[in-house]
């Protein structure tokens, strides 16, 4: 066989790189079930019996007794997780210890309220931190690169009920654009809902913005100081084309990297940004549920932020994957 | 003829420590159209920077503080970025050095050569990559249609250098800037891409910037060289004259490296083995392997060279050896003792007598310890010895290896490459090892500073009878420090013997090519050996 | 010690400023009974009064002066914060220096037990481990210095490794010396300016982390003046148009921007000795 074929090689080469692709994903399909154990056993953990701590010390023994049954504790801890993770994967989490409704019901809404704001954020964030990321590389040490340096740093440094409530002052209480409190409901149009989330999801994007930012400034620099970037300036290629096209596909996978990593961050990091706001979403369900002692609530939302995250950091790898050359073309 | 080329007093800076400092100093240089204009000098001679700014290039950290390039009539000292982005690739373009690292790895490498006429509107795509196809034949790549597809990291070390020729002609311009095309490479790969530009630019009549460290290779292709060091020009002339007739002692030094060998003391001819290497395989994580039934014994006293170009798996043997990485099957034998595969299951006094010296001294010492601490801890860690009586011993080597006693409170860092070698020698030795493994010594260090540590090495035998196993690439250190040479070629040793014999009678073909593969200080070299080779060939056809 | 001074008068100004914040904030800490005009849980006016001279940031949501619980509140949450990045820092430096170093079944282990932590995102990992075990100032201290460690693990790993294949530990090995040499002697005094720099990222996001917490009711627990938990009181003052929660949310992010100015600082140092 011609050794010179555009694709030299071929078969194996391509296998090589399922498998890679096949492995990275079934390493976060066991990290997934490793940390439902985890979620699980956690609660059986807990000191004393959760009927009892549920009910309190002076509850009647029957009750305690029923109450055990229905929440499956007299079952062995293996033949109960593995029904909870069943339950789980259909959609049926079981009720909520504080106010018995269906835990299905109260998340899924919350679930796509978070998503939504998330989305928002991210939508703007995105493109906005790639672009300055790149123009600061590329105005490397001039006043721009400094003050954009300077107010990232900043935001990265302050707490985000910080900008939460600068953001509150200024728009909110002294020139009262947008609403502080953020309540959502199914009646609303897609623009009310947007109108209602300006201040969180600005609140996010901020946040995210400065991350992205800064490490993109950081793996474009990196990129325009190698040696391919010296030779394509030696070979008279405008500034522009360097930049774009040369620089540009090799900073691709560390910049896909972070933009990932930061929207992981997002769906983790919108908990304190729900509280401020009173946003109806799931990270404002966990906390609640924690101070209720709500366990029930607790696991399933934590497997929800578990999956959402993971699932997000194997996109991450998997595009990382595709966008470099030596591992989308293998000797 | 009129000069293409006409660089006058260029000076240029480098900003180091926060102050400007010069890095070449007043340089004049003139290029004629078609002429090929070695420049040589060891490292910090400046060449480098003087071929980048011949194309009006300097790098970050570096300004051109005054003179004057006229590159056919247009100053580039003071042109603007877009008249040099019009001359370069199109009438001066440039060959790095690693060809693995100066290709974008996201491109083919045909966009890559094609990119230059094309985006310069001297051809449409197709022609480009005619051209280009046509190129890569001239250059006498495997498969000039298809090469062009793949990848840079799809493509071997020798074959990538001359796609980058290629890309350099691609817009047939008036210079091209060499700048170590064919240093990174090993010497029988060298004289293909040497061959290849030979011809490609005699073809197309192209001048060209040589730069370079290595006389050999220059005066193959040099019509004229010029000698730099420390940023200034020593002497320079036509190449003949140059190597016939040398002006300054600095060329004659450097005309003469490695051409004498240092005194040896006679050793008595049957002294007693003490290392025995028995049918040692070795091999990395679960892949073929990398060294194949290995036969090898050292004497007392003797320098063994173990010669091989990259991937022979020499250094692999030393990591053997040392236990560094536990052979598969076979055994090390040291004085009359089976080693431990694992260099963990060593005890101290085997260890100790077993020392070795690295090729890159920066890495090989710890940066945050004293000169005192590098040579003093192997004199507490095997023999106790510790206070004063440390700081007296450490004195006394310091002697030996001929630096001064100052250096004793001194970090790594404050030291040169050269310097900083010596005070490996002078850990390595204060072990009191019977056997020391020189890993590539003298190949990070320029000649003349290499060449002085195996004065230093082959001093330090005569006084101590310690025996080396010396590992290189270079032949001319072997022919410079080695009783017994054994060449490998893929993990197996292909021959061994007294070094006279290897060196003038070889046996196996392999070793007779690396022989012949090492350029001479003769400017006919390359075209004789090309011409046998051919007339071999045809004989053989015949 | 004039070295010291030599070391910071050249440093940036955008680091002396970071310096300058820093010991601000540190002696507002160690002199804080001094200092603060009140007691730390003193009522001494009217809920959410404004600013005055006798209330020169006003009172809280109790009528406790604000300014008073600010120095209280930097004493407690600097204290903790720098005792958790103390034990996670010595964690996860001592656990990624025997991974580089040991390799083998170690290193795997380790390395698999941090990457699991890892993939979890930290802050809903405390809150459900908080939800379990309660919240009290010592289990907030295991569990942010555990999660955090993990992070210092990485890099001091990663560190470690690139020093640990250098060939003067190769040397150190062959000549026969102990890990604890090793480690002690060759690798730790050329990993410790990234070290350093890391410190000070830890602190901050320690700090942030102690912050989010105490402001979601799960850290510090009222009395104790805490500025997290201080933003978080006040809170319903905003809508009023009053700025009290702005004061201990600035105190954070002031102390936070110092430290990040010295460790972009160090981090460009690091580099520069690279080059």
């Amino acid at each position: 066989m011609p050794t010179g074929l555009p694709n030299g090689g071929g078969l194996p080469d391509m296998k090589d790189m399922t498998a890679t692709i096949l492995k990275r994903i079934g390493h976060s399909v066991i990290t997934l079930f490793v940390i439902s154990i985890l979620i699980f056993a956690g609660v059986e953990a807990l000191p004393g019996d959760l009927a009892e701590s549920i009910l309190g010390q002076s509850a009647l023994p029957e009750t305690v007794e029923a109450f055990r049954k229905e929440l499956k504790l007299d079952l062995p801890p293996h033949v109960r997780y593995i029904s909870w993770l069943g339950d789980f994967v259909q959609g049926e989490m079981g009720r909520s210890l504080s106010n018995h409704r269906p835990i299905t019901e109260l998340i899924g809404w919350r679930l796509s309220n978070t998503l939504f704001l998330a989305a928002a954020a991210a939508v703007v964030a995105v493109p906005l931190a790639i672009i300055l990321g790149i123009l600061a590389a590329l105005y490397r040490n001039t006043f721009f690169d400094r003050i954009v340096s300077m107010v990232s740093l900043s935001a990265i440094s302050f707490p985000e009920f910080f900008i939460a409530y600068i953001l509150i002052a200024l728009i909110s209480v002294k020139l009262p654009l947008f609403p502080s409190i953020s309540t959502l409901d199914d009646q609303m149009s897609l623009a009310d809902k947007l109108y209602t989330i300006v201040l969180p999801c600005l609140t996010l994007t901020m946040v995210v913005l400065a991350h992205m930012m800064r490490q993109t400034r950081a793996a474009i620099i990196n990129v325009l100081a190698t040696p391919y970037i010296e030779m394509a300036r030696l070979k008279g290629v405008s500034r522009l084309r360097v930049v774009v096209l040369h620089a540009f596909p090799n900073a691709l996978s560390p910049v896909i990297n972070v933009v990932a990593l930061n929207m992981a961050y997002l769906v983790a990091g919108v908990v304190i940004v729900e509280v401020v706001f009173v946003y109806p979403g799931l990270g404002q369900l966990l906390v609640d549920s924690v101070s209720k002692r709500d366990l029930p609530v607790v696991q399933a939302s934590g497997l929800i932020f578990a999956s959402v995250y993971i699932g997000l950091n194997l996109l991450a790898d998997l595009l990382s994957i595709a966008s470099n050359p030596r591992l989308r073309n293998p000797r | 003829m009129k000069n293409i080329l006409n660089i006058t007093g260029l000076t240029i800076e480098g900003f180091n420590d926060n102050q400007w400092s010069t890095i070449v100093d007043k340089v004049d240089l003139t290029l004629e159209r078609g002429e090929i204009l070695g420049l040589i000098g060891e490292s910090g001679a400046g060449k480098s920077t003087i071929g980048l700014a011949s194309m009006g290039y300097s790098r970050k950290g570096c300004r051109i503080s005054s003179g004057s390039i006229r590159f056919d009539g247009t100053e580039l000292c003071q042109a603007s970025d877009g008249v040099k982005q019009k001359i370069r690739g199109t009438r001066i373009a440039y060959v790095a050095q690693s060809a693995a690292a100066s290709f974008n790895p996201s491109h083919r490498l045909i966009r890559q050569c094609t990119e230059t006429p094309v985006r310069h509107g001297q051809m449409s795509s197709a022609q480009a990559e005619k051209e280009a196809i046509e190129n890569y034949r001239r250059l006498l790549l495997p498969d000039p249609e298809g090469i062009g597809f793949r990848y840079p990291h799809q493509v071997s070390g020798g074959q990538l250098q001359r796609a980058m020729v290629a890309m350099a002609m691609a817009c047939k311009p008036d210079i091209i800037v060499f700048d170590e095309p064919t240093t990174a490479l090993d010497v029988t790969t060298q004289i293909e891409v040497l061959n290849a530009i030979k011809q490609i630019t005699r073809h197309f009549g192209t001048a060209a910037l040589y730069i370079t460290h290595d006389l050999a290779v220059v005066s193959q292709l040099a019509d004229r060289i010029m000698v730099l060091r420390n940023g200034q020009k020593v002497e320079e002339n036509q190449t003949r004259e140059l190597l016939d007739t040398p002006e300054k002692a600095y060329t004659r030094r450097l005309l003469s490296v490695r051409s004498q060998r240092p005194d040896k003391k006679p050793v008595k001819l049957k002294q007693k083995v003490i290392l025995e290497v028995n049918q040692v395989s070795a091999a990395y994580k679960k892949k073929e392997l990398v060294l194949d039934t290995i036969d090898l014994t050292i004497r007392r006293g003797q320098t063994v060279a173990l010669v091989g170009e990259s991937g022979s798996g020499k250094s692999t043997l030393a990591r053997a050896i040392t236990g560094l990485l536990p052979p598969l099957s076979g055994e090390v034998v040291f004085q009359g003792e089976t080693l431990g595969a694992s260099y963990r299951s060593r005890n101290r006094e085997s260890l100790r007598r077993m020392q070795m010296i690295y090729q890159m001294p920066e890495t090989a010492l710890n940066p945050k310890q004293t000169i005192e601490t590098a040579i003093g801890r192997p004199l507490s860690f095997y023999f106790g010895i510790s206070g004063k009586e440390r700081r007296k011993q450490v004195l006394e080597f310091l002697d030996r290896i001929e630096l001064p006693a100052s250096y004793i409170n001194r970090y790594p860092g404050e030291l040169s490459g050269g310097e900083k070698q010596r005070i490996c020698v002078a850990r390595a030795l204060a072990a009191k090892p019977d056997l020391v493994i020189c890993d590539e010594v003298t190949s990070a260090l320029d000649n003349l500073v290499g060449e002085e540590i195996l004065k230093l090495l082959q001093n330090l035998q005569n006084d101590l009878g310690v025996s080396y196993l010396f590992i290189t690439h270079d032949l001319a250190t072997v022919k410079a420090i080695a009783d017994e040479v054994v060449v490998m070629l893929k993990g197996k040793i292909v021959e061994k013997g007294p070094i006279d014999k290897i060196l003038n009678t070889p046996g196996h073909d392999y070793t007779k090519r690396l022989l012949n593969s090492v350029p001479k200080m003769d400017p006919d070299w390359l075209d004789d050996l090309l011409g046998k080779r051919k007339t071999t060939r045809s004989k053989r056809a015949a | 010690m004039s070295s010291l001074i030599k070391f910071i008068q050249k440093a940036p100004w955008s680091a002396k400023i970071g310096i300058i914040i820093l010991v601000i904030n540190i002696a507002v800490a160690a002199f804080a009974p001094v200092i603060s005009p009140y007691g730390e849980t003193e009522i001494t006016g009217d809920v959410w009064e404004e600013m005055s001279l006798t209330h020169p940031l006003g009172t809280d949501h109790l009528g406790r002066d604000l300014l008073s619980r600010l120095i209280y509140g930097a004493r407690n949450t600097i204290a903790l914060a720098l005792m958790i990045t103390f034990l996670s820092f010595s964690l996860g430096t001592l656990g990624g220096f025997l991974a580089a170093t040991l390799g083998g079944w170690c290193d795997t282990l380790l390395s698999r037990t941090v990457d699991l932590v890892l993939s979890f995102p930290t802050l809903i990992f405390a809150l459900m481990v908080l939800s379990v075990v309660g919240t009290s100032i010592f289990s907030l201290i295991c569990v942010i210095a555990i999660l955090d460690a993990t992070r210092v693990f990485r890099l001091a790993r990663a560190v470690a490794m690139d020093i640990a294949v250098m060939d003067f530990v190769e040397a150190g090995r062959l000549r026969g010396e102990k890990t604890g040499w090793i480690i002690l002697r060759e690798i730790l005094p050329n990993a410790l300016p990234p070290l350093v720099a890391e410190f000070g990222l830890r602190f901050c996001f320690v700090f942030l982390f102690i912050a989010g917490l105490s402001f979601l009711g799960l850290g510090i627990q009222p009395p104790t003046a805490d500025w997290g938990s201080m933003v978080k009181e006040n809170a319903g003052a905003i809508t009023f148009g009053i700025f009290t929660p702005l004061w201990p949310a600035a105190a954070i992010a002031f102390i936070t921007v110092g430290v990040n100015l010295i460790v972009d600082w160090f981090l460009n140092l690091a580099s520069g000795l690279k080059e």
